[in-house]
């Protein structure tokens, strides 16, 4: 798991996923930075972060969000068997590792949960930061409850079913 | 030139946004060697601002900041996306989704999100605590909770052929299915629309 986890404290799935022992210069940040600028234009040209697209996905009346997430796992998922074929490296030549992610009943429990709020919100995180940026700022306050929502996790999480 | 900005306004269709979308599994993989996933820089927020000593907040976000660096990007090609490259015309959706949100009070297609629920004059009534409020919480714990989001899970997840990531985006469908079709309804009544 990530270098954020410390001694003795459980690993948490998918949730630190930086193997990197230090963290990045300002240059690479920005490279980060540039690389979500890309991604948000896609969320904004392709409407997926609009509340509509999600309720024509849940109420089954589009094929338009299966389509998206359809296609972007299978090309994920050739690019991934792609990068193991040839053993691409980074480009700092580091070996690329893919950790495996263990099951746990927060997947059901939390998987619900997010669910719920996908359906109310219209938005996963991402299109969340998207959405305030398109100019519905009051979608700052959403982005804060999620923050909070995040932070009661983290400090009930040794109490719930894991 | 002209025509080719024409088309960019157009909203881009699913088989052209969705493999552009898989394709930042492999970009963010060979840049850096990272792990697609959104949901981890709302942990990475606590972590910098309000971490309490509790051990989950507790560790070297320094590390991390790319994520950040990265959804501070998505932000930023929201507004571009918006401003820059917006589509002049109202957003098209499915009729039989038009025919079940008018239904709930909902008509407004002027733009991608329903004014009627997202505008700061929700902010302190029964709306505003449903949608943003309890909506953003749930979001926030939820995927926390779950170790992902769509990205993380299913996108990375299930493309890193992970089966816990294919478990969690059937709850995330579960979830999202129940709320649209037994509590969106009633909750919606219940704050005034």
């Amino acid at each position: 798991m990530g270098t954020a986890v410390k001694k003795g404290e459980k690993p948490n799935v998918g949730a630190t996923p930086n193997k990197e022992q230090k963290g990045e210069s300002p240059l690479e940040l920005l490279m980060y930075l540039i690389i979500g600028v890309g991604f948000g234009i896609i969320f904004i040209k392709a409407e997926i972060v609009s509340w509509f697209r999600i309720q024509e996905m849940f109420r089954l009346q589009s094929f338009f969000m299966y389509g998206v997430i359809g296609s972007a796992v299978v090309v994920g998922a050739l690019s991934i068997q792609i990068i193991k074929w040839f053993n691409i490296k980074t480009i700092k030549g580091d070996k690329i590792i893919i950790t495996d992610k263990e099951f746990r009943k927060g997947q059901i429990i939390g998987g619900f949960i997010f669910g719920l709020g996908w359906a109310l919100t219209g938005a996963c995180p991402g299109p969340l930061f998207a959405q305030i940026g398109s100019g519905f700022t009051v979608i700052l306050v959403t982005l804060i409850s999620a923050v909070a929502g995040t932070w009661v996790y983290g400090r009930f999480s040794h109490k719930l079913p894991n | 030139m002209e025509q080719f900005i024409e088309w960019i306004k157009q909203p881009w269709p699913w088989w052209i946004a969705g493999p552009m979308i898989g394709l930042i599994v492999p970009t963010l993989l060979i840049v850096g060697g990272k792990a697609f996933g959104i949901s981890s820089s709302l942990r990475h927020v606590c972590a910098m601002c309000v971490p309490s000593n509790i051990p989950f907040f507790t560790y070297d976000w320094k590390k991390e900041l790319w994520n950040i660096a990265f959804v501070i990007g998505v932000a930023i090609g929201g507004f571009i996306g918006h401003n820059l490259l917006a589509n002049p015309e109202m957003i098209e959706v499915a009729e039989s989704t038009q025919r079940d949100l008018a239904a709930l009070g909902i008509t407004d297609y002027r733009s991608i999100m329903p004014h009627e629920i997202f505008n700061w004059e929700n902010l302190f009534t029964a709306k505003g605590l449903l949608f943003f409020v309890i909506g953003g919480f749930l979001v926030g714990f939820g995927t926390r909770y779950a170790g992902g989001c769509t990205s993380g899970h299913a996108i990375m997840g299930i493309s890193s052929l992970q089966w816990p990531s294919v478990v969690a985006t059937i709850f995330f469908m579960a979830g999202g299915f129940l709320m649209t079709h037994v509590f969106l309804g009633p909750l919606m009544k219940l704050v005034g629309f």
